[in-house]
């Protein structure tokens, strides 16, 4: 019938939404090394979720996620894109 | 007055000798707690004198601190979460039917919305939205009230005083309510249109009363008063405009950061998606209370922390001080796998991959066969198996074991020969 509405407004910028980041293969490795973990043993990001599809994360990326955090401001996470 | 030797009063020259230092704390402490330091040590340096070996030693103190603050290895944080919220939880009321500010909302809150929380349910009892509008429509409450027509949905039932089948003339007569079309912002101009696209048949409005409106059936057809009775109903339920889902909406205002009152709407029931285009609104703080539409809508970061907040807040209202880590540590849980999860029976307890702590939750036969049935193996690493086996659970200092090093110990035991000959001499 009629055409499909286009979703206009961009969801990294609500306020719920903190700031992700695809984190470069080198420094990947570097993280992963110093966190002594596999990637798999990281918390997971599909690569269907929303924001996932914003950045343009593919499988197998490590997304960096600076999350507003009420004890400590603001603290950096990673989480591991997985392919379902 | 002149500052002691050494002491120095130029932070940033003191900050350019700690560089190292701070790099480190840096890159260990929380953000919050790093700028703390900072300005804190910034203060000390303009009133009264650091000289760079104390400031050093502040830092120093600092991280150590940090550290000791940290929770250590082996803390069983998990069981500690569950009884921190779960003890509480029992004061709380089983039911609570309350209105959360606005008096026309009946809200779940108390233990059936929190069981909701952690059970993941795809859709809350009482659907929520809190619609904040753009800086136009922020601060004058006929424009907020021009956005909250445009997103309450609204058919015919709501703006009609009556509806009547006249069998004579074969038409639908429907009269509407100037009242309710002046409360909603309907026009009869558009109720009209409305009923002209559903092809019904000829719409007429009766040229002595503009509010009564003929919908004439085409003859020809065969009418049962059943069918009659269903045309009635679809002219009733026709949309006119608004969004789906939603069913009411109350305007509400509040007094801003910048202390100017502000208006924003709450609606009941919730429908994120098609509210974030809606003109007038400010996406950027739409917020639902419905976790599911969050995470495919925002993502499941977004979903952790609305999470938190819709868990937080539950406790808050009852009144219970839980600390908001525990609530972190239950929001992080059932967002790992990047989907939200629950933490029952489908979810965190029902897929741990020991079929010993599966039986020990829920359906313990159930459990034990299908294990048997698929070949299971229990590694015995989780506390509710080696329990059940009477073994020392890996928390706290079970989680060390002393190994012995042949090697070394040969070598100690020489060395200590050579220094007992030592001494004999």
């Amino acid at each position: 019938m009629a055409k499909q509405k286009k979703q206009k407004f961009n969801i990294l910028e609500h306020e719920l939404v903190p700031k992700h980041e695809i984190v470069p293969p080198e420094e990947a490795v570097e993280i992963l090394r110093r966190l002594g973990v596999k990637p798999q043993q990281l918390p997971w990001l599909r690569v269907t979720d929303p924001v996932a599809r914003a950045i343009g994360a593919k499988p197998g990326d490590i997304v960096r996620i600076y999350r507003k955090s009420p004890t400590s401001g603001e603290i950096v996470v990673y989480r591991y894109v997985v392919g379902y | 007055m002149a500052a002691l030797p050494g002491l120095l009063r130029d932070w940033e020259k003191l900050r350019a000798s700690l560089e190292d230092s701070l790099e480190k704390a840096r890159s260990v402490l929380p953000k919050r707690i790093y700028d703390d330091l900072e300005s804190k040590l910034r203060d000390a340096t303009e009133k009264y004198g650091l000289s760079p070996e104390e400031a050093r030693k502040i830092i120093e103190y600092v991280l150590q601190e940090y550290e000791y603050s940290m929770i250590e290895p082996g803390e069983p944080v998990g069981t500690v979460a569950a009884q921190s919220i779960g003890e509480p939880g029992t004061q709380m009321t089983l039911r609570t039917f309350h209105y959360a500010g606005v008096r026309e909302f009946n809200v779940t809150l108390g233990l059936p919305r929190f069981i909701e929380l952690v059970d993941a349910k795809k859709e809350p009892s009482t659907p929520l939205m809190y619609i904040y509008l753009d800086e136009e429509h922020r601060y004058d409450e006929n424009k907020a009230k021009e956005v909250a027509r445009r997103i309450e949905y609204t058919r015919i039932v709501n703006v009609a005083a009556e509806i009547d089948i006249d069998l004579v003339g074969l038409r639908i007569v429907l009269r509407l309510d100037p009242v309710m079309l002046e409360d909603k912002g309907v026009t009869v101009d558009q109720v009209k249109k409305v009923l002209e696209k559903m092809k019904l048949g000829k719409v007429e409005q009766d040229p002595g009363d503009p509010l009564t409106l003929y919908i004439q059936l085409e003859p020809g057809e065969s009418f049962s008063l059943i069918d009659l009775q269903k045309k009635k109903d679809k002219v009733l339920n026709a949309k006119i405009k608004g969004i789906k889902k939603i069913r009411r909406v109350v305007i509400q205002s509040m007094v801003n950061e910048e202390g100017r009152t502000e208006y924003f709407l709450v609606t009941e029931g919730s429908n994120l998606k098609d509210v974030l285009e809606v003109p007038g609104v400010d996406p950027r703080r739409v917020y639902t209370n419905n976790i599911h539409e969050i995470e495919e809508i925002l993502g499941i970061e977004a979903a952790r922390m609305a999470l938190i907040r819709e868990m937080k807040d539950v406790l808050d209202e009852q009144g219970l001080d839980v600390d908001i880590r525990h609530i972190m540590l239950v929001a992080d849980m059932m967002t790992y796998t990047g989907r939200v999860k629950q933490i029952g029976r489908h979810g965190i307890s029902g897929e741990k991959p020991s079929p010993l702590a599966r039986a020990a939750f829920e359906m313990t036969t159930q459990n034990l066969f299908d294990a048997a049935a698929r070949g299971e193996v229990d590694d015995l690493r989780g506390v509710t198996e080696t329990v059940i086996v009477g073994g020392v659970i890996r928390m706290g200092t079970g989680m060390v074991e002393v190994a012995m090093n042949p090697a070394a110990l040969v070598k100690a035991s020489s060395t200590m020969a050579a220094r007992r000959e030592g001494e004999e001499a």
